[in-house]
This record gives structure tokens, sequence and C-alpha cells, in this order.
């Protein structure tokens, strides 16, 4: 099912006006920063299909942008996102890709952390109502809906490594709702995307991240900070 | 989710002897795994943003930054007052809110996407007008949104939901659907009845297509928001009295998808067609783009 409850159908709580090209976009740009795990100091937004052909009319580079500066849908600071951006520091360009694309409403994402100067590449698609599919992040071919708690683990292609990490998560009493691996080569990296039911703990980041063959342990959750600024009217 | 189609939703219903707002709740509090009370909270919280955003709509400034749309639901509304409207009343006043709402969408105002923002207006529309109309408490309104969102469920993932997939008939046309279906049973109607209702709606709309001016959620979205609400009480009205949908809903549902896969990709939100083409939408799209230098 492409849309699980009802709140990916009468929802999100979001300020206007596109829910693909506006809310899907925050999302998507919110998951690319958790993922990169800090603010980025370099972000270039490449857009494709009817994100490329409409993007300024519908303020997805707003959105996005407002995503990588960790703003929820409805954040009213998302329309002055870019500037909040650049008052941070952040180097942003936007262009229109070539190529294959997944969806109409598709866009890559390139950026580099401010702090540890790490990369990322990140492709992600908007699929209507808000909801979203990163589809490809740094060559691994994954399906984050960013709908659950997500754990990301980058490891290397090991046999057992799987059965560890489901042992980890069995003694801790997590339940995996959705899962998938995807590898560079046989024995070579890997990343391994888990969307669980409950929000992860620290301890269970701590105990994945101890596993042998485990490189790096990120963690997306959309739904998990509540918006801050309730109530408050979005501005004009 | 326990059902996939509306035939199976209303199966369940049956089975369960709930409404859909009910049962979805049921099921939206199993599947996410947190208490109904709490699923329920949300979705209060919810309906108190439409609130605000009809409000907002029918008394702010509602000019969007592209200076193109903007106080027609204030336009509407004061007509509604003044003269003798061929809808006019409880209809009148669901065509005003739901342009409110949209309004408020296109000017970056906070809304509830209903299945999308392009569409965020009709639910709401129907929904405050009717409750004002009828004397219905909150409650009794969150429970519709949870059947609104039944349908939308069904109709999202046996077809789609966004402009760009499938036109606007996904988007405006799925609202009316999950608003039509909604409002009959919030008027006593049965689940086979609602169903009924999204049926008579869906039909209308088939194969309209996503043709924004300048790609911005404005012309024609809002308008056909207004003409959404009026269309949701007319499906719910022909449903109480008893009108079928003799081809039935769930059909109706994979032509919609039919029509939309066929659809070329100038009439699903790239504004490269339809009423975006026309030489006054081009004109103004080209406006938009010397105005941004
Ligand atoms: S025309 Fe397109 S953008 Fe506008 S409401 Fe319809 S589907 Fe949404």
């Amino acid at each position: 099912m492409r849309f699980k409850d009802v709140f990916s159908i009468i929802g999100p709580a979001m300020v206007g006006p596109s829910s693909s090209h506006t809310a899907g976009a925050a999302r998507i740009g919110r998951a690319a920063r958790q993922v990169l795990g800090e603010l980025p100091r370099e972000a270039e937004i490449i857009f494709f299909g009817s994100f490329a052909a409409t993007y300024q009319g519908h303020g997805t580079d707003r959105a996005i942008i407002g995503g990588l500066l960790d703003f929820a849908t409805d954040d009213h600071r998302l329309p002055d996102s870019v500037e909040l951006a650049a008052e941070a520091g952040m180097d942003i360009s936007f262009r229109q890709g070539t190529g294959l694309f997944p969806h109409p409403n598709t866009v890559r994402l390139r950026l580099v952390g401010r702090d540890t100067g790490t990369e990322l590449t990140l492709t992600g698609i908007s699929i209507g109502g808000g909801n979203i599919e990163i589809v490809d992040i740094d060559g691994f071919g994954v399906k984050l809906t960013g709908m659950y708690p997500t754990v990301l683990i980058n490891h290397m292609d090991y046999l057992g490594v799987l059965a560890s990490v489901t042992d980890v998560m069995r003694r801790g009493q997590f339940n995996i709702g959705h899962m998938s691996l995807d590898r560079k080569n046989r024995s070579g990296a890997a990343l391994t995307v888990l969307e669980l039911d409950e929000p992860a703990t620290a301890g269970l980041l701590q105990e994945l991240q101890a596993l042998t063959a485990v490189k790096s342990v990120k963690v997306v959750d959309l739904n998990g900070v509540k918006q801050e600024q309730k109530g408050k009217e979005s501005t004009p | 989710m326990n059902f996939q189609t509306l035939s199976q939703l209303a199966v369940l219903c049956e089975e369960r002897g709930l409404g859909i707002g009910a049962l979805m709740l049921e099921e939206q509090s199993a599947e996410s795994g947190r208490p109904q009370e709490q699923e329920f909270a949300t979705m209060k919280e919810y309906y108190g943003v439409m609130k605000e955003a009809v409000h907002r709509g029918m008394t702010q400034d509602t000019t969007s930054r592209s200076g193109l749309t903007g106080l027609d639901a204030q336009r509407v509304g004061a007509y509604n007052a003044a003269s003798e409207p061929f809808l006019g009343g409880p209809a009148g006043q669901a065509m005003a809110y739901a342009l409110a709402v949209s309004e408020v969408n296109a000017s970056m105002g906070r809304i509830i996407a209903t299945p999308t923002a392009g569409s965020c207006g009709i639910i709401p529309g129907v929904f405050l007008s009717c409750q004002e109309r009828f004397g219905w408490d909150d409650d009794y309104m969150v429970s519709g949104l949870f059947a609104a969102g039944a349908i939308g469920y069904v109709i999202a993932n046996n077809s789609f939901v966004s402009g760009a997939e499938g036109g606007c008939q996904a988007e405006v046309g799925s609202a009316i659907g999950m608003a039509a279906g909604a409002l009959t049973e919030l008027r006593g109607g049965t689940p086979a009845q609602a169903i009924h209702a999204v049926g008579l709606a869906l039909k209308n709309t088939l194969g309209l297509i996503c043709d924004p001016v300048g790609g911005l959620v404005e012309i024609p979205c809002i308008v056909r928001n207004g003409f959404g609400a009026v269309t949701a009480l007319a499906a719910a009205d022909m449903a109480l009295a008893g009108v079928r949908s003799v081809i039935p809903s769930d059909e109706v549902i994979k032509v919609m998808l039919e029509v939309g896969s066929a659809m070329p990709e100038k009439h699903r939100e790239t504004a490269g067609g339809g009423l975006a083409q026309t030489p006054t939408g081009r004109q103004i799209m080209k406006d938009l783009r010397n105005k941004k230098g």
C-alpha cells in the first residue's frame, strides 16, 4: 500500500500552496538533513520533471531549504527559509536535472555537512498529499517514507550482519515494519534501512553502532518532533 | 488496514456494526499502535486548523504572493448576504468557505491537505457550513473526517491523489468523493449510501486535467474548490435520496486510474497545457518570470 494510514490522506498540517511541491518537498529536505546529521554548509538542489517546471511558483525551493533547516511542514518560517539559511551560512544552488528520473516530482540533493564535511547525495520523490519516498542514498537503492521512525545502518556486507541487527531489535523489543538492504557489491559497503513501529532509543542506536561491520547509524524521524510555534499564524 | 476497496469497507462496517468513521478510527489505531483517543485528538487538532483557515480566509487579506488571486471568498460571502443568489443558503456558504481555505493556501497560510493542498478547501467548506447549519458538535465532525479519510485511503491506494500523477480528477475529484461520502454518513446515511455518494461524485470529475496557470496552485484550483463543495453537497443529497451509482464506486475509481494514466504529461501539473497554455495563461507566466527578474 502506498498510503498507509488516515493521516496520509487527511494531513499533513502544512503551509501552502502545494502538498506535493511544498509539504512533500519540505519532508524530503528534512529527511536529507537528518540523514546528513547536521546543518549543510553546501546544498545543491537538482529538480526533475514537474518539480523542475514549477518549483518557484510552488515554493518548492523554499520548502526544501526549510526542510534542510529541520522545519516541519507547518512551520510558519518556511516561506522565509532561503533567507534564514543564507544567514546560517548555507551555500545554496538550484538547477534543472538531466537524464532519467523515477517520478514526475523528483529532486536530488547534494549536501556537504557544516561540521564534519560529510557528503551526501540523496534522491527523493513526492508522491502526492505530502507523502514522500527517499529512493536513493549515496547510490544505494532504498525505500524510506518518513512515516515511521527509521534507522539507517551503513555496514559491510558480511554474512550474519543482518541477523545480529535483528537480534538487537528483538532484544530491545523493537518491531520492524519494513526493511530494505542494498549493497555496492559482494562483501562491499551496504546500507540497511529499517522502518520501526516506535521511536529508536539512544540505547538501541548504541548497541547497533557497537556491532562489528557497522560503520554508522542514523535516524530519520519526521513525526517525532512536535511542531513548534503551535497555533501561530504563518507569515503571509 | 483491513480493507482495500470500498465494498470491503462496507462489509467490515456491517460486520462490526459501525459507521465508516468509527471503523476507520479503530483501524487507524490498530495500524499505528497508538490509542484511539490519541488519534482522535490529532484529527481534532486538524479540524481546528481547518476552522482557523476558514475564519482567516473570510476575514483577512488572502492576496497571494503572485497577486493573481485572493479575497474571492469574501466577495462571494458579501454577495450571498446582500443579494438573492442562485445557490445562496448553506450551499452558498459552503462555496464561500471552500474558496476561503483555498485562498489561505495560495497565500502560504496554514491548512490541512485533504487529500492535497490543491484540494484543501472542499472538506472544510462543507464541514463547517454543515456544522453551523445542523448544530453538530466538533467530535461529530471529527468522526466525519475519519470517514472521509477512509474513502480517500481507498482512492489513493487504488488510483492516485496527486495532479502530477492523475490530473485534477485525482485531487479535486477525490476530495469531492471523500466529502460526499462523509456528508452522507453525517446525515444518517448507511455506509452503502455513503459509498454510492463517492461513486456519484467521482463520475462527475473523471477526466479533469491539472493545468494550473504558471504552475501556481491558484488558477483554476481555487474556484474548483468552490465548485467542488457544491458538487459534494449535491452528490450527498442524491445518495441520501436513494440514487445509486450503478457502476460500483470501486469500478469508478479504476476508471480514474485508467484515465489519469492515459493523460498526457502536459495535463498533469506541468503547466504545459490546458488553461496554463492559453494566450492569457502564457502572458501571466511571462509576467511572473519578469517579476522575478
Ligand atoms: S489544477 Fe492541478 S494543482 Fe490545481 S487543484 Fe487541480 S490538481 Fe491541484
